[in-house]
């Protein structure tokens, strides 16, 4: 067991609680440096597309499982940056500002639909934006002179430092692409809940009449919120477009944003680590079933037939099986397990057991 | 005419998104939990109504099918709050809105690997059937959808003011605690609502199959449910089947006199109205939380 | 010299009256507390002092400001804060990070200067810490300081509720039923701490709290309500013995 002595202020506002975590974390950044030199290329795109999930997935996170707002909307503000980011590009605008200001438009319109999503709750929040991202998915057909319509737009390679980059032509150096603005965002992220944004985040979704009590702006902290999450939500979008080259309205559906918001339900609501989590098994959930047809179709002598629906099915089952089992996530189930080795022996079984809860109405009697 | 048979036509719809938004209703009264799944609910009840009485199935007569599928529904829904959300009373909200969708992405599998992924309709006695008056030419089967439904609404919403039954379930789900200590049996009480609504979405089911023609995404109409349960104030009953005729009466009206490409935003164009403007819907006050 | 000022305020919930026509005031550095029967009013009046709710009538006054001027959010920069009847704690945070929540109100930076955790930041970080430090200290709370709140007994989430609101460094303090659902120990610890709050850190206490043994202990003068309307108020022996206020707790005296 790993004991903290703390000798100074410094201790507990630093990013990684000790020097074994340090090294882990920068074991793991450079093991994801040196990836392109170990896995095939096909893999590599596959990271590259786990990478990008989880940039949407920090996006949601924020918003959902930190300031607890509950958004089924938020493929539509992948599309708002993807969308924005291939515009600018036509336009001649160079990607090292393309691909900021298209996380800043996203960031921007987030917060102005923020203003009457405030006066909505729980589920009417979650009822509004899944209304609005049906909405998004017409009004792209709808805006053919700017979007494409249903026959859709290209997103042109990246034009980086005299080189061109796209998930074709150059799989590692988009695969970098993406890995480098992960961990500027994950960075960001960090630091905002070492803050007392970040407080005030987690404060919203505790308990609002405590957080306006201690004198927290619940309408404000709600916009910031809204607007970063939907940033972050537009940089993963604009590199949704580069990875999947040409894209519709389609590509964006409202199935996009819910699969968003049960991977960081399945990875664990309300920490950084769930958003990575989820993205892993919402990226290889699909390979993982086709071989385990393949399996199965040898072993019962049939073909490996497509069955409609199994991979929705599929996802479906576990994560009822998680939310029924392990509510926190597979983020939960980890840090069940970390403890259990850091205090081999004397692990007790009812360490992390619930407290029996009521649920308690949010209404006035 | 032409207005009129709009009128009617879109009715027999709204009746369908009224029912399953009572559904949405009634288990968001007695849980405050909202079932995402209600819709895929009702197509499960089609299924089951077609799987009991089309003769490529069981083939048995009509009215032994209602009973037999509603039956099933309400036994099915009783399991799901049995075995699955009572389990999770007391999670955050997300995860329960998470979960419920996830209940109808499983339900859809399930339903296409039973009775495949063919537009299937059902086998009926007044299908084909139409009632003239004055020149006006009406579908027997848009007749009765609004008047079963009409009838189905009033009984629910009887029960819920004026039984003890009822007004147990209200006082379970505005504080459980509470209400258990009062001596509410308030899992039984879930359990209950729970096959209610199975059965409601079983009701639904079969009439919307006695109309058309379903498959397993037919389920999706329920997010027009929504619509109609939040334009009819989410704790209302009778707002609820008000809210469905609305939308339903919007979709033919849009389609007929609004450009295409248009014409299918409007219910949820609506339903961001009332949500901006009226955030609690139509038909219910707003409330804030005690401390 | 008075801290906090009702005058004539009135409430109305549709044909409810909750608060009827009241008036009283805080002097600064006193412990005021508020008894009565359940329903008398006593929360509302807290609600009212948070702008929870808006009055129908009357005028509040708190250290020079109109209270009715300011927002929710804005009252704890006034220099007031509060705990609740039943306890209102960011349950899946840390007690640690539930007292730096306190310090909320006193945040100078912005959210850009939080995203990439400048020296400002840092800094402002660290002075946080050395306050909450002490509070914990001064509440005994050490042994809870980086467990999650979910997994605490009841008494000591009072505790952790009253350190949150002396986290804010206020000038006025309202604390709700401090001593409900309290061990007799507890409550023993709960009243030096209120007079150690009074005492050391010249706050002004205001409580609503049914337990008579330390309402008579900490406090200097009582108001008893009713229905929303002033009974008696005075000194805690005047107000028990008061015979309106028997009359309202016993019902008629035979």
């Amino acid at each position: 067991m790993r004991v903290h002595f703390k000798t100074s202020y410094n201790q507990d506002i630093r990013l990684f609680e000790d020097k074994w975590t340090l090294f882990v974390y920068s074991l793991l950044i450079i093991l994801s440096f040196l990836m392109p030199y170990i896995l095939d290329v096909f893999y590599l795109g596959e990271m590259t597309n786990v990478l990008i999930w989880a940039i949407a997935g920090l996006g949601l996170m924020l918003l959902t499982g930190h300031t607890g707002q509950a958004s089924l909307g938020h493929a539509a503000f992948l599309a708002l940056g993807c969308y924005s980011y291939a515009i600018l590009v036509q336009k001649g605008v160079p990607f090292l500002i393309a691909f900021p200001l298209s996380s800043v438009i996203t960031g921007v319109v987030g917060m102005i639909v923020a203003i009457p999503a405030l006066r909505l709750r729980g589920i009417y929040l979650a009822i509004a934006t899944l209304a609005m991202s049906i909405l998004v998915d017409d009004v792209i057909v709808l805006a053919e002179p700017f979007t494409g319509g249903v026959s859709g737009i290209f997103s042109e390679p990246i034009f980086l430092f005299g080189m061109e980059i796209d998930r074709w032509g150059t799989p590692i150096a988009f695969y970098y692409v993406a890995l480098v603005t992960i961990i500027i965002v994950t960075f960001g992220y960090a630091n905002i809940m070492r803050s007392p944004l970040g407080r005030s985040f987690v404060a919203v979704r505790d308990s609002e009449v405590s957080a306006q009590a201690m004198g927290v702006n619940i309408a404000r902290t709600k916009m910031i919120s809204f607007g970063l999450s939907c940033a972050i939500t537009g940089l993963a979008g604009a590199l949704m477009g580069l990875f999947a080259g040409i894209f519709n309205n389609e590509t964006f559906s409202v199935v996009i944003s819910i699969q968003l918001l049960m991977m960081i339900v399945i990875g664990g609501l309300g920490s950084i680590h769930g958003a990575f989590f989820g993205a892993i098994i919402i990226g290889f959930l699909p390979q993982f079933l086709s071989i385990s047809k393949e399996y199965v179709g040898d072993f019962i002598g049939g073909s490996a037939v497509a069955i409609p629906g199994l991979e929705f099915g599929v996802f479906g089952m576990i994560l009822i099986a998680f939310i029924m089992f392990e509510p926190n996530g597979i983020y939960g189930r980890w840090v069940k397990i970390r403890t259990w080795f850091e205090l081999f022996p004397f692990y007790r079984k009812g360490m992390f057991k619930r407290q029996k809860s009521f649920l308690k109405t949010e209404r006035l009697q | 005419m032409e207005i009129f048979q709009l009128l009617v036509s879109g009715l027999a719809n709204g009746c369908v998104y009224g029912l399953i938004a009572l559904g949405f209703v009634m288990i968001y009264k007695a849980t405050e939990a909202v079932n995402f799944a209600q819709g895929d609910f009702m197509m499960l009840g089609a299924f089951v109504m077609i799987g009991f009485n089309n003769a490529e199935y069981l083939g048995l007569p009509f009215a032994v099918s209602i009973v037999a599928a509603l039956v099933v529904m309400g036994a099915i829904g009783y399991l799901l709050d049995r075995l699955i959300l009572r389990r999770v009373a007391g999670e955050s909200q997300t995860s329960v809105i998470i979960l419920t969708i996830a209940l109808g992405f499983v339900i859809r599998f399930v339903v296409g690997l039973i009775w495949g992924h063919e537009p299937k309709s059902l086998e009926n006695p007044i299908i084909g059937q139409d009632i003239a008056f004055g020149g006006i030419v009406l579908g027997l089967e848009d007749v009765a959808v609004i008047v079963i439904t009409l009838l189905l609404t009033l009984a629910l919403y009887l029960f819920f003011q004026r039984s003890k039954l009822g007004l147990a379930m209200q006082a379970a789900s505005q504080n459980q605690l509470a209400a258990y200590y009062m001596g509410v049996p308030v899992k039984r009480i879930q359990g209950f609502i729970w096959a209610l609504s199975g059965i409601v979405a079983g009701i639904a089911g079969i009439l919307f199959a006695t109309k058309g023609s379903v498959d397993p995404t037919t389920g999706l109409i329920g997010i027009k449910a929504f619509a109609a349960a939040v334009i009819g104030g989410f704790g209302s009953l009778p707002g609820a089947l008000l809210g469905g005729l609305i939308v339903g009466i919007i979709e033919p009206f849009a389609s007929r006199y609004m450009p295409a490409g248009y014409s299918q935003i409007a219910p949820y164009a609506l339903l961001l109205l009332v949500l901006i403007f009226r955030p609690s819907g139509l038909f219910a006050q707003q409330r804030n939380k005690k401390v | 010299m008075s801290l906090l000022e009702f005058e004539n305020v009135t409430l109305r919930f549709g044909g409810v009256i909750a608060v009827n026509d009241l008036s009283f005031s805080v002097k600064k550095g006193e412990v005021f507390a508020l008894v009565g029967p359940n329903g008398a009013g006593k929360s509302t009046a807290f609600n009212l002092i948070s702008r929870f709710y808006q009055p129908t009538a009357g005028q509040i006054h708190f250290d020079g400001h109109d209270l009715l001027s300011h927002k929710a959010s804005d009252v704890a920069a006034l220099g007031i804060a509060r705990t609740f009847q039943n306890n209102e704690l960011f349950d899946h945070s840390t007690v640690l990070q539930n007292l730096l929540i306190g310090r909320h109100r006193h945040r100078k930076t912005n959210f850009l200067a939080e995203i990439f955790f400048t020296p400002s930041v840092r800094k402002a970080e660290i002075q946080n810490r050395e306050m909450v430090e002490e509070i914990i200290e001064f509440l005994d709370l050490q042994p809870y300081r980086d467990k999650m709140i979910a997994g605490l007994p009841y008494g000591v989430r009072k505790v952790v509720e009253l350190g949150r609101a002396l986290a804010t460094g206020p000038k006025m303090l309202m604390l709700d039923e401090p001593a409900s659902g309290l061990s007799v120990e507890e409550t023993t610890d709960m009243r030096w701490w209120i007079d150690d709050i009074r005492r050391q850190m010249g706050i002004t206490v205001l409580m609503v709290e049914h337990d008579m043994g330390l309402v008579s202990n900490v406090s200097d003068r009582v108001l008893a309500l009713a229905d929303g309307s002033k009974l008696a108020q005075g000194t805690p022996a005047e107000v028990q013995t008061d015979p309106a206020v028997l009359k309202a707790y016993l019902g008629e005296v035979a």
